[in-house]
């Protein structure tokens, strides 16, 4: 018997569920990060001091506690009812937005001194410093750990299916109980994965290509 | 740079706006603690009673033997990890092809699967039966060792190529460059990587949750769940106590690659140890060295 062919539609589910959670947790973490990397940097204190308490945190959390968090700890206390997929989504987004954020930070720091402080004698405020002439710059520095940082998160989302989120590597219980080989079941649920990470490494070599300038 | 050049000193009117966004954001700051606070209230979440548990002798034994089951797991994987790395930085930098290339697909795959993946298989016995916390150390060995190989292989790149030659034109063999010249010195100035690695080795055991090992986390939703006081579980008391646990561990080795960092620099001779990079997310699937020397910092 087929694994694959017999359960086609169950593996599809599962496939789209975690390239789904991938998709969607990658764009919060990416907005997140942004505004708490701006924090970092920016001129107001207790910005910046939430800054770096929110990178701090995260970055020295197990997922797996954050999911514990999420799943048992909001649905009971602040938000009833929500769904797995939205606690699943904001637990990945929110752990690898400390990622994102020192990741773009490091990229700003990157950016010759002179640059801003060009910037700063014509007369830039803060945000057009910023948006204008800086974050162009690090944008080219950031691309790269970028794509390792989403492919962390591919795998990250793992996590999310022991915690009963419908996604690849929850439907190995399913799986398990029909009573197929269990070295099969995961032959292919290891190859859900590789697609997705070898199409993010693809799609960002790309990419790094376009945004090359020699300098 | 720093971050100051990336504004004027500010003048009269800036000083008012940044008080003015100042007390705006510290508002906002307090009105959501305050919320999240006024919801913990209102489920009976701050009664003093919840927090009496862990006055108890045997909730605090629990706790401290799970303790010591983390760090055990931490412990056996850290050292099997650092040991395999060792020999596939070895095959990976071979002078055979079919070494290396195995090395290389081996290192590659399972950086790229997930490892809770690579831990469940192990524990649902793929190859043979195995304990909980086998099934742990191992998973992280494998996982962890492919990482850590990966940053050897960037330290033993950045020796530069005159102390292999001048090994060489000593009279040393293969076996004597490599484990009397580049090694020591690859490790030397990878050590504050290998050291964020191990933070994520750390953070990584408390997968044991799920494959039923009792770790932290998993003594954490026993207690949780088994002393209900008065009818109310308490969840967010024993969240808080595990997670500065973790936070605390974290920070004490991210801390040493740090100080370990600071000592390289001072220090003129040999060469310059890589950035600590404190935990860092860790890619696969072919793309660059985590941690290489002279990678994003040092740019120009």
């Amino acid at each position: 018997m087929n694994v694959l062919l017999d359960n086609l539609a169950l593996f599809r589910e599962g496939f789209l569920g975690t390239l789904w959670l991938t998709v969607v947790s990658a764009l919060l973490a990416v907005v997140l990060g942004l505004v708490i990397a701006g924090f970092r940097v920016s001129p107001v204190p207790p910005l910046r001091i939430f800054g770096t308490l929110w990178v701090n945190v995260l970055r020295n959390t197990p997922l797996t506690l954050l999911f514990l968090v999420a799943f048992f700890v909001v649905p009971k206390v602040l938000f009833p009812g929500v769904n797995s997929f939205v606690l699943a989504v904001c637990a990945c987004g929110f752990y690898t937005s400390s990622f994102v954020a020192e990741a773009v930070r490091s990229g700003i720091n990157t950016v010759p001194m002179g640059q801003a402080e060009a910037a700063r004698a014509i007369g830039m405020t803060f945000t057009q410093t910023m948006r204008i002439v800086v974050l162009p710059q690090a944008t080219r520095t950031v691309v790269p750990p970028m794509s390792s940082i989403f492919i962390a998160l591919t795998k990250n989302t793992a996590i999310a299916g022991a915690f009963d989120n419908v996604d690849l590597f929850n439907i190995q219980k399913t799986l398990s109980n029909d009573g197929y080989d269990i070295a099969v079941i995961f032959v292919w649920i290891t190859l859900g994965y590789l697609i997705i990470t070898y199409a993010i490494n693809g799609l960002f070599r790309l990419l790094e290509n376009r945004l090359e300038v020699a300098r | 740079m720093s971050a100051s050049v990336l504004f004027d000193a500010p003048g009269p009117k800036a000083r008012v706006r940044n008080l003015i966004y100042s007390v705006v954001g510290s508002i906002g700051l307090a009105a959501l603690i305050a919320w999240v606070c006024y919801r913990l209230y209102d489920k009976g979440q701050f009664a003093g009673e919840l927090w009496d548990i862990f006055n108890y002798a045997g909730i605090r034994q629990n706790i401290f033997d799970a303790l010591l089951s983390t760090l055990k797991v931490f412990a056996l994987a850290g050292v099997f990890s650092l040991a395999f790395a060792v020999v596939l930085c070895v095959a990976r930098l071979s002078d055979h092809k079919p070494v290396r290339w195995v090395a290389v697909v081996f290192i590659d795959l399972f950086r790229s699967i997930p490892l809770l993946i690579t831990i469940f298989a192990l524990w649902v016995g793929i190859v043979g039966d195995m304990t909980p916390m086998w099934a742990l150390v191992l998973g992280l060995t494998i996982y962890n060792g492919c990482v850590q190989a990966e940053v050897l292989r960037a330290g033993v790149n950045a020796v530069p190529k005159g102390q292999v030659e001048a090994a060489y034109a000593l009279g040393l063999r293969k076996t004597q460059v490599t484990a009397s010249v580049l090694f020591p010195q690859a490790v030397r100035s990878m050590l504050p990587s290998i050291i964020s690695q191990l933070v994520v080795t750390l953070k990584d055991t408390s997968l044991g949750y799920i494959i039923l090992y009792p770790e932290l986390l998993y003594s954490a939703r026993l207690i949780a769940n088994n002393t209900p006081v008065g009818g109310v579980y308490p969840t967010v008391q024993t969240v808080i106590v595990f997670g500065a646990i973790y936070i605390g561990l974290c920070l004490i080795l991210a801390w040493l690659a740090k100080f370990v960092e600071q000592r390289g620099r001072r220090s003129k001779a040999g060469i310059v140890p890589a950035q600590a990079n404190e935990p860092k997310e860790v890619a696969a699937a072919g793309t660059p060295d985590p941690g290489a020397p002279g990678d994003a910092a040092s740019k120009d």
